[in-house]
């Protein structure tokens, strides 16, 4: 049974941290739609993000189904850890 | 449409061996003002609603969803490794009769989830105001089972969740602010 | 400025058979004084917003139980 490395949980907390700071704008600007400097916020941290998703794809496997993350070969969605048992 | 990302929204830790506590849990996972309850509450009115607040629910239904994932990673963590004994110990003897170790929806006093809990009266304000209850319900339960557990990492989850009601229910409010027509936001040709 | 925690004195009968809890709290929390969130308002450092479940300081309300203060009192 395979165990994750210390980076493992270093970078998904790292993208756990950038994705909240994105819902809770998205949820701000849901109701305050003419903000243009959080907009301006939301759209730097979604790049930061896509970043931050490429990074830990690439050594952990896809994060999203449906064809929004690429799959390795012979096909890795299905790994472990799932992120209750993590 | 729904894609699944497979990671938690906060990092879950729970530090005692302690199912007792998955007991109390399990009032957010399938409970009258759980997550789930939240999740399709929002879910459902979305679609009976003006155009400008049918955002925020899909948004924070989604999010609900996500919490939902949290709880029952709270209680799967609590459960997993427990024997029959130490089930029935922790007053989850009637859940593991029925379901093992699996999760279900239902109440800490075993009640199974039903639609009831929820409504969509068609009425945006009627709604949002239902909203805004339920997000104040659940803040309230989560300060109970706080105060129930010692586990300092399971609560600094339960805090989060905690304060994720208290923003959900400030969008509700402004929604309801939107809607009642008064924040100058009209424009005349 | 506003304050998150009110106080509250229930009635306490000499027949009570309890011990009586003289003093009950309830949480008032921000989102009862900010009806419409100004703009611009101070944020947390990302790792800090995470772990405390909201972007926006004046939303911030942790809450601990009185129970487990109360055992941090006995000297533990």
């Amino acid at each position: 049974m395979k165990q994750m490395p210390k980076e493992y949980y270093e970078l998904l907390e790292q993208l756990q941290t950038v994705d909240f700071a994105l819902i809770d704008l998205t949820l701000y600007l849901d109701t305050h739609p003419d903000d243009y400097q959080a907009i301006q916020q939301f759209n730097q941290l979604a790049q930061k993000r896509k970043q931050l998703k490429k990074q830990y794809e690439t050594s952990y496997g896809p994060l999203q189904q449906y064809g929004n993350s690429y799959s390795n070969y012979p096909w890795n969605w299905d790994d472990a850890p799932w992120p209750w048992q993590v | 449409m729904w894609i699944y990302e497979k990671k938690l929204q906060y990092p879950v830790r729970v530090s005692t061996c302690n199912p007792k506590l998955a007991k109390y849990l399990i009032e957010q996972y399938g409970g009258a003002d759980g997550e789930l309850a939240a999740a399709l509450r929002y879910l459902n009115q979305r679609y009976s609603i003006p155009d400008k607040v049918i955002g925020l629910l899909t948004d924070i239904g989604t999010e609900e969803l996500a919490h939902l994932e949290i709880i029952a990673t709270m209680v799967y963590k609590l459960t997993k490794d427990a024997t029959p004994e130490q089930l029935k110990e922790a007053g989850l003897g009637a859940h593991y009769a029925n379901h093992d170790n699996a999760l279900f929806y239902h109440n800490a006093a075993g009640v199974p989830w039903t639609a009831s809990y929820i409504q969509a009266k068609g009425d945006p304000i009627a709604d949002l105001y239902e909203d805004i209850a339920a997000e104040e319900k659940a803040r309230a339960t989560y300060q109970w089972i706080i105060n129930m557990s010692d586990d300092p990492d399971l609560n600094d989850g339960l805090r989060f969740l905690r304060e994720r009601e208290i923003i959900h229910a400030q969008r509700f409010r402004e929604a309801v602010e939107i809607l009642k027509e008064e924040r100058d936001r009209k424009k005349f040709f | 400025m506003f304050t998150t925690r009110k106080q509250y004195h229930p009635y306490v009968s000499p027949f009570d058979p309890c011990h009586p809890i003289r003093t009950k709290t309830y949480v008032t929390a921000p989102n009862l004084y900010i009806p419409f969130q100004p703009p611009n308002l101070p944020q947390f450092p990302l790792h800090e917003a995470l772990k405390k479940g909201t972007l926006w300081k004046i939303f911030y309300d942790p809450y601990y139980s009185p129970y487990e203060m109360a055992h941090k009192g006995d000297g533990q």
